[in-house]
């Protein structure tokens, strides 16, 4: 990023470098945060820079002084060496991506977010093929109740990009996580526990940044049709995560 | 809880240290330095439990091997000890040289001693399921590795287990201890992998092949399908 405009923003000006590549941060700045103003790609999928960092989905690991990090959660320091693209790392990137495909019921060709699901490009970007770890299979159920907006519970990755801009950014409590461990999964905050009981609105920011087709803005499925997608025309690391998309969509 | 005693850092720490501390100021360093190694200084409160004659809470010197605790608390015929807990170590015969001490078996006191009478899949299987009851849920590694462990070693315990599911629960717990988001996640898979490096013949004579064996046995999974066809043909 430009050393001028950091300046202005504040914080003292630092250079740490991920694999062997120099780049600036502001002070207090995370790895994830200094590694995206400069154009530099770490896979990621609970993290967008709007809110607060979650580290749950463990993507965004990358390894410094003999350690793994998740890199939206540790601030980045002077002369920090961090490994992010290395085979090791993206070997455990594939595992954590198969982990979600697994966990969830994820068909991407019968998935209307299909070339717009950050999930499907982040683990094209890492080289994942067919799943091999055991599928759980689980049964989950979809809301359709509200006019504008649907949830596919099967595509929920617990990411809680939801939560933290339905609190953050709309100043609402659409969202959170209920139950724990392999049961935990997203709920709405409504009596009857459905959408439509809900305050979420279309124009809500929380319908409008999940990574997958779990939260889905209805009438508008396929206006762009598949084939000219954000991630059909180029891999995610140029294209960008979904939520940059989807005031366009 | 946000803030400590009087609003000030506090340390909170377990009886054990509270004694410790006290006996050097009654007793002097040097007093406490002249026990356990030159990098484990002083003793260990261990509460041994499990196949032995005398169980109870024992303190030894840090630098202290297994065997002798094992033979000091009666334990006839050992045939693996499981130190510090489920996310501990798990210890067997060959290993019973090591020592309790930081650079070897590290322990927060617990000692758990399973005799040959015992079945150590079963004993492993408990361990696997206490961590899958145990994850909060909050990060990927730690929430589906617990589960996707679980399914694979009961894919063991009922004889349908390949070499592979032996690679994969290796790569599973290993993937788990880097990348999990706290101690929990790192720990949970201890058990297994140390069973697995440390009891090999036990997974080995339960493998189905060498070949690649499928995660379902095909006539159950058709068994649902089967029963919606055959109702339907009926009505």
């Amino acid at each position: 990023m430009n050393l001028k405009a950091a300046a202005r923003l504040g914080g003292r000006i630092g250079h740490f470098s991920i694999d062997g590549v120099r780049l600036p941060f502001r002070e207090g700045q995370t790895i994830m945060a200094a590694a995206m103003e400069a154009g530099v790609y770490i896979p990621h999928l609970c993290y967008n820079p709007e809110f607060t960092p979650h580290g749950s989905c463990r993507l965004c690991v990358v390894r410094s002084n003999g350690r793994h990090l998740a890199a939206c959660t540790t601030p980045a320091a002077e002369g920090l060496e961090v490994e992010s693209h290395t085979d090791e790392l993206q070997e455990q990137r594939r595992e954590l991506l198969q982990m979600l495909f697994v966990e969830g019921n994820h068909v991407c060709p019968a998935c209307e977010k299909s070339g717009a699901c950050q999930l499907q490009a982040v683990a094209y970007y890492c080289g994942m093929l067919a799943p091999e770890l055991t599928y759980f299979y689980p049964q989950r159920t979809v809301d359709a109740s509200h006019p504008d907006i649907a949830i596919d519970y099967n595509r929920c990755i617990l990411c809680e990009l939801c939560v933290r801009a339905s609190r953050e950014a709309d100043g609402k409590n659409v969202f959170s996580i209920a139950d724990r461990g392999i049961h935990a999964h997203l709920q709405i905050n409504s009596s009857t526990g459905k959408l439509r009981d809900s305050d979420l609105e279309v124009t809500d920011k929380a319908a409008h940044v999940c990574p997958t087709g779990a939260i889905l803005p209805r009438n508008l499925g396929y206006n762009i049709p598949i084939g000219k997608r954000p991630y059909d025309q180029k891999p995610i690391s140029l294209a960008g995560d979904v939520a940059d998309h989807e005031e366009s969509s | 809880m946000n803030a400590g005693y009087l609003g000030l850092p506090t340390v909170v720490n377990n009886v054990e240290s509270f004694v410790a501390a006290a006996m050097i100021m009654e007793q002097g360093a040097d007093w406490f330095l002249s026990r356990g190694t030159e990098t484990s200084t002083g003793t260990k409160l261990l509460s041994i439990s499990g196949d032995c004659a005398k169980p109870g809470v024992y303190e030894y010197p840090f630098g202290t091997s297994i065997r002798k605790i094992l033979e000091d608390c009666g334990a006839d015929d050992p045939q693996m000890v499981q130190v510090a807990g489920a996310a501990g170590t798990m210890i067997g015969e060959t290993d019973f040289d090591r020592c309790i001490s930081f650079d070897d078996v590290a322990t927060g006191g617990s000692f758990m001693i399973f005799d040959r009478s015992r079945d150590l899949p079963e004993i492993i299987g408990n361990f696997i399921a206490f961590f899958v009851h145990e994850s909060c849920g909050f990060c990927t590694p730690c929430r589906v590795g617990t589960s996707l462990l679980q399914k694979r070693f009961d894919k063991l315990l009922s004889g349908r287990a390949s070499r592979l599911d032996l690679e994969k629960m290796q790569q599973i717990g290993t993937l788990m201890k880097v990348t999990s988001h706290c101690g929990l996640g790192a720990t949970a898979p201890n058990a297994l992998l140390d069973s697995l490096k440390n009891f090999p013949s036990m997974y080995e004579d339960r493998l189905a092949s060498t070949q690649f064996e499928p995660a379902f046995i095909l006539e159950d999974a058709l068994q649902e399908a089967r029963t919606l066809a055959d109702s339907g043909a009926k009505s």
